[in-house]
Order: C-alpha cells, then sequence, then structure tokens
C-alpha cells in the first residue's frame, strides 16, 4: 500500500502532473514531506496540496474491521481461532489455546535448559495432520548453531505419537515437512529470509523456528547500540512475515549477564541514598535476556526458561493474554512436558528474572537419563 | 504579519515581492483588478490572494488603532481566543475515560481527558497494550454509568491486539458495571444490563498499520472518517514510534514527520472533542556517564 503510484490515484489532472514532474511517483514520497515541503516543492497553494494528501491518504490507508468481525474471522478461518497448541495443557491454557498466529513468540533461558528440544516438539507437532493437533503444513526450521538433531526428532515422533512414526512412509513424509537452513552468517540469514518469504506467499509454510536469534548476532563484530541497530531491519521483517502470512513465528533467544550499562530506570525516578533499591531488582540473578529492549519490545509473547533450586520452570513473562504464571517442566524422551499443569502466579519483577541455580546438578544428571 | 508566511504558492510569493507588496498592510486597500494587472497574474489568482491575506489578518489584531474602550468591547470576538474563566469551566464539564485504576485516575485529574493528547510509555510487558484495550472499552460504558458512551479507534501498529483479551476484559467491565448497579440502585430490581460483550468489540474500529506511510496517511484520513462517525470518543495509537525507529534514513525528515502527526493528532483532538492516548516504548539513553530509560524518539 505504501508504494502505490500516485499516477494509479485519481487526482485532478494538473496537480498529477506537477508531482510525476518533480519525481514524487509513490504515496511513500509525497506523505514523507509535510505540507510546506510539499507546496514549495510543486508550486502549489496550501489547498491544492491539502486536497491532494487527503486523496491519496484516502486510498492508501489501511481499511478497519470492528474488533467483533476480526474475532469472528478469525474464528473461522484459522486453526483455534489463531492458536497453535503446544501439547502442554497448562500452557495452552494460559495461553487461551496456545501459540499466537501473526506475531513473535520468543523462549529465552540459560544454555542447556530445553529451547531446542522444545522447538523440536513444536516443529514435529506443527507438521502433523490436523485430527492429530498439528498444522499439516510445512516447517521451516532456521538451526544458527547446528543444534538440530534429526535422530532425536524421530525418537520424540516416536515415543509422543507411536501410531504414526512407527510406519516408515508416514515417518519419512512428517520429517519430511521440517525443512532445516543452516546460515552461517547475518549476510546469509538475510538472503535465506527473502527465500522464505517466497515460500510463505505460496501458503505451503505453517510454522517458522528461529533457533537462536541471538547466535546469529553475536558473530557480528558491533557492540551493544549498533548491534541492535543491525537487527532492527531484520525484527520489523521477520513481523512483517509472521502478519501477512498469519503463521506463528517462535525465536530462541539467549542470556547474557547484566552489566552496568544496563539501564533501569528513568532519569525522573528517585534513586535512595544506600542503594537499597537496588537488592530487590536483581535478587541472586545476573541474568537478562540478549538482543536489547528493542528486541524486548517487538516480541509479542516471552516465555523464560529457568531452573531453581534444581527444578525447571517456564514462565510466561511477557503475554497480552496470558497473567505472569510459572509451570514446572521436565525433558522426557516424549519432549518436553509439565510436572504440573496448574501454573503458579509470579508477581512483581521475578517473572521476568533468569535463574539458573542448580543448572550444573541438571545438566549433569539429564545426561545419564538420556542415554 | 509578512508576505511569506502566507500559505500561497511560492511564485505567488516571489511575484508579490518583486512588485513591492512586502507587508499585508500593503494589500489591504487594493482591489483585486489592480493587483491582478500589477502582478500579471488571472484575476481569480488575484481574488485568491486577497481573501488569503484578508483571512490572515483576520486573526490578528487590527484593533491597534482604536481606543481602549473599543478594545474591551471587541475582546470577546479575537477568533479562537477564549477566556480563562470560561476556559475552567469548559475543563470542569468535560468528561473523562476511566483508566479502571482509581490511584492513576486521580493522577490524571479524573481520568484520560477529551481535547488532550495523552502519552503512556513503559518498559516492555509492563501492560501498555492492555490500558489501550482497557481504555478502548472503558470508553463505551454509557452515561448513566458515569462514561462517555462512545466508540473507540484501535490503530495497531505492532500486532499485539488480542481480540481473546479485549473479550475478557468487556465481559469484566460490564459485570463490573451490574455490580454497581446493585449497590446503587435504590429499587431492588434486577436491572439487568443489556450490553453484551460482543456490541461491546463492535464498537471498537481496529485498524492495523504495517509501516509509517499508513500511519500518515490513516492519520490524515481520521479527519474524514472522524466527520463520519462522530460518536467516536477515543483513539488510541499502539505504538505511535514502532515504525519510525526501523529504516528511515533521514533523521531530520523523521523529526519533521513526527512532529507533523503529533500536531494533527492534537488537532484531531480539539476539534472533534475526542481523546487521544500514544502508548509508546523505551529505549536507553546515555546521560551523565549512566544508562536510563527514556521513551523513545521524544
Amino acid at each position: 500500500m505504501a508504494n502505490k503510484l500516485i499516477s494509479e490515484i485519481p487526482l485532478p489532472k494538473s496537480i498529477a502532473n506537477v508531482f510525476s514532474a518533480r519525481n514524487i511517483s509513490t504515496a511513500k514520497d509525497a506523505l514523507s514531506l509535510t505540507e510546506f515541503e510539499l507546496m514549495e516543492l510543486l508550486d502549489v497553494g496550501l489547498t491544492e496540496v491539502r486536497s491532494a494528501l487527503s486523496q491519496i491518504s484516502e486510498i492508501v490507508a489501511p481499511p478497519y474491521q470492528t474488533a467483533l468481525s476480526l474475532m469472528e474471522q478469525r474464528f473461522q478461518n484459522e486453526h483455534l481461532g489463531g492458536h497453535f497448541p503446544t501439547g502442554l495443557k497448562g500452557l495452552d491454557a494460559a495461553l487461551c489455546g496456545g501459540i499466537p498466529f501473526g506475531v513473535l513468540t520468543e523462549l529465552v533461558g540459560p544454555a542447556g535448559i530445553g529451547k531446542t528440544q522444545f522447538c523440536l516438539k513444536l516443529s514435529l507437532l506443527a507438521s502433523l495432520p490436523t485430527n492429530y493437533g498439528g498444522l499439516d503444513g510445512r516447517v521451516i526450521y532456521i538451526d544458527v548453531e547446528s543444534k538440530f538433531s534429526s535422530r532425536r526428532l524421530l525418537e520424540i515422533g516416536l515415543r509422543s505419537f507411536p501410531e504414526i512414526f512407527q510406519m516408515k512412509e508416514m515417518a519419512q513424509e512428517m520429517a519430511g515437512r521440517i525443512l532445516v537452513l543452516r546460515p552461517t552468517s547475518l549476510a546469509e540469514f538475510t538472503q535465506s529470509l527473502e527465500q522464505i518469504k517466497v515460500l510463505l506467499l505460496q501458503n505451503q509454510v505453517k510454522m517458522l523456528v528461529i533457533d537462536s536469534m541471538a547466535a546469529l548476532v553475536s558473530g557480528e563484530h558491533e557492540q551493544g547500540a549498533r548491534r541492535q541497530q543491525t537487527l532492527s531491519w531484520h525484527i520489523s521483517f521477520i513481523k512483517s512475515l509472521a502478519e501477512f502470512s498469519r503463521i506463528p513465528v517462535v525465536v530462541t533467544n539467549q542470556v547474557r549477564s547484566r552489566n552496568h550499562d544496563d539501564a533501569s530506570r528513568y532519569s525522573f525516578q528517585v534513586q535512595s541514598r544506600d542503594g537499597a533499591i537496588e537488592t530487590p531488582m536483581q535478587y541472586d540473578s545476573h541474568l537478562v535476556a540478549a538482543l536489547g529492549i528493542q528486541w524486548a519490545h517487538a516480541v509479542t509473547t516471552r516465555l523464560v526458561l529457568e531452573a531453581k533450586s534444581g527444578e525447571r520452570f517456564i514462565k510466561v513473562a511477557k503475554s497480552p493474554i496470558s497473567p505472569p504464571l510459572a509451570f514446572p517442566f521436565h525433558i522426557t524422551s516424549s519432549g518436553i512436558s509439565l510436572l504440573s499443569d496448574d501454573g503458579k502466579e509470579v508477581m512483581g519483577p521475578e517473572i521476568n528474572a533468569i535463574h539458573c541455580q542448580g543448572h550444573n546438578e541438571i545438566i549433569n544428571f539429564g545426561m545419564e537419563g538420556l542415554h | 504579519m509578512e508576505i511569506w508566511r502566507l500559505p500561497i504558492s511560492a511564485s505567488q510569493r516571489g511575484k508579490l515581492i518583486s512588485s513591492g507588496y512586502t507587508s499585508l498592510s500593503s494589500l489591504s486597500s487594493i482591489s483585486s483588478s489592480d493587483l491582478a494587472r500589477e502582478l500579471k497574474v488571472s484575476e481569480s489568482e488575484a481574488m485568491n490572494i486577497l481573501k488569503v491575506a484578508s483571512h490572515s489578518r483576520g486573526s490578528e489584531t487590527s484593533n491597534a488603532s482604536c481606543s481602549i474602550v473599543e478594545v474591551l468591547d471587541t475582546f470577546q470576538w479575537w477568533a479562537g481566543a477564549q477566556s480563562a474563566w470560561d476556559m475552567l469551566h469548559d475543563e470542569e464539564s468535560l468528561m473523562h475515560i476511566t483508566t479502571s485504576s482509581a490511584d492513576l485516575d486521580n493522577i490524571l485529574g479524573g481520568g484520560i481527558h477529551c481535547k488532550e493528547v495523552t502519552e503512556i510509555g513503559g518498559v516492555p510487558g509492563i501492560g501498555k497494550t492492555q490500558l489501550g484495550i482497557q481504555i478502548a472499552v472503558n470508553v463505551q460504558i454509557p452515561n448513566d454509568f458515569g462514561g462517555l458512551g462512545g466508540k473507540a479507534i484501535y490503530i495497531d501498529t505492532e500486532g499485539s491486539f488480542m481480540v481473546e483479551r479485549a473479550f475478557q476484559i468487556a465481559e469484566a467491565c460490564i459485570e463490573d458495571m451490574s455490580e454497581y448497579n446493585r449497590f446503587l440502585r435504590k429499587d431492588f430490581q434486577e436491572c439487568k444490563i443489556k450490553m453484551l460483550p460482543q456490541d461491546i468489540l463492535e464498537n471498537i474500529f481496529y485498524f492495523r498499520i504495517c509501516s509509517y506511510t499508513e500511519q500518515i496517511a490513516l492519520i490524515n484520513y481520521l479527519d474524514k472518517f472522524l466527520s463520519e462517525h462522530k460518536d467516536v470518543k477515543v483513539i488510541v495509537v499502539d505504538s505511535v514510534t514502532f515504525h519510525f525507529r526501523q529504516d528511515f534514513d533521514d533523521m531530520a525528515l523523521r523529526t519533521r514527520v513526527l512532529s507533523g502527526m503529533a500536531l494533527k493528532l492534537m488537532n484531531l483532538a480539539k476539534r472533534f472533542s475526542l481523546a487521544v492516548v500514544l502508548l509508546n516504548q523505551v529505549t536507553t539513553k546515555h546521560t551523565e556517564a549512566s544508562f536510563q530509560l527514556a521513551l523513545a524518539l521524544v
């Protein structure tokens, strides 16, 4: 819509000619200038500029929908009203059905906590036919750190859905729906995104998984704010991909330790003299999600995976639908499963904290358990 | 007021100045045919120039030469001017939109004010979208319950509007109204609220914006939309700076476009007597050797 040509908009001939004479060919060019700038550039009066702008704006502005018709449309056309059930009952109930379509869902947690396992389970689920709770379509899995294990994927499939995966052709069909891409640099990733857009337009892909987003940037040289700018194009491109194709997009993120540069207060906030305010914020977690605050704004749902006193929890840290709940989970041969479907409600800033206490014990125990 | 401030085209302005008309007063006593002859333009163009000039002059003081008594008499007539007393009276009679939090309403002086632009910013996940949806629902509270009984426009730039959540909030609002009813009605009749959550959802006009061009176009188009839908009482923009933070190369242009947009929104708020609520993200700002949070693109 933004790149609509001025020549296609029904404007009075005289002004349309002036626009083309001054090389303003798309609506974007015209609307990016203020009224006075246009007057100077086109050498016409204010009333003509205003009426031309209002005609262009009327054509370029998106149509409206009432919230009611939006809801009806979603429930009629989309799987479960636009949600992808994860198979974890408590989590699905909290998220009103599952992972939402059309927006970014982020999984963040320390290394080894189970993010990739969760992604594998979700990819498998998405490839299944709808009567098994799947989306019956292809999945694109962008595997930056080469963690994708097809053997593990088939093991999960065999344990969770033996009736499908015991038949070799069915297993091949399902696994064949998951396309794995392995970009080795940010530039390659950018190229793959363009190709993905084409596939999405053909409507065959039902889910996109990026594992992990932070690893893409950590290889680049810039630091801090420059690094965020590098990603900002990708963030808005991925969001627009999710939006127009209405598919769930799952992205994993790493953690890093909190440093002094992390801003946590506004300039108008008063700091207490003995710094007593500092301690409640920090608890004993010195970890924060990587990729910064601009990324945190761009994701719609943030699921924090953490380890605390020997147990693992998946917390809904940011969601437009769910209250801040924490569910204990563990990793089994059939993927990831919740130990309790009743989430514990977490109050205050604790929901955003990322713990990894007792993590080493879990990893070592896990290694013994899996073999 | 000088000629160069008049909203006429550059070539017309150039002709006026080169013919010696450099101030408005010089145009006050010339006829349109004389002007047309001097500037070598058509008579209709000359008439247009004179009309624009007299319009601009009318909004400025032309009573400079009147006596004090006459000035006081014409005090009321200045276009757009209002005495402080009238303004106070107007403000007190304005309705507010409650945010459903008594403390927040208190701080805001009763709630979100109409005819004003309110900006709400915060860190990710703090509840800006929730508050935006709450306001879009609360504006529909009928007059009997102290609300505005109006409709809402929700402009979504990030895709964070969840209809299921809006439905939940609408249900809760109706429940609240029934409770209020039970407490305050003296007669013990079951005054059932006739509203359904679906009715509330039907009165929220939802626009999804995918680029800053669409955002500018929509705000221009709202002029016409609001003339056709006079019962809209709040516009929520969630979030107003999102599209301007990515891939805008020319920073100066970005500032100009943003301030133009802010002015248009203020204009809409005043003309149509509605409230405009802008939700904004935060960014980190390096000040005085420390990093602090600040609202984006301030």
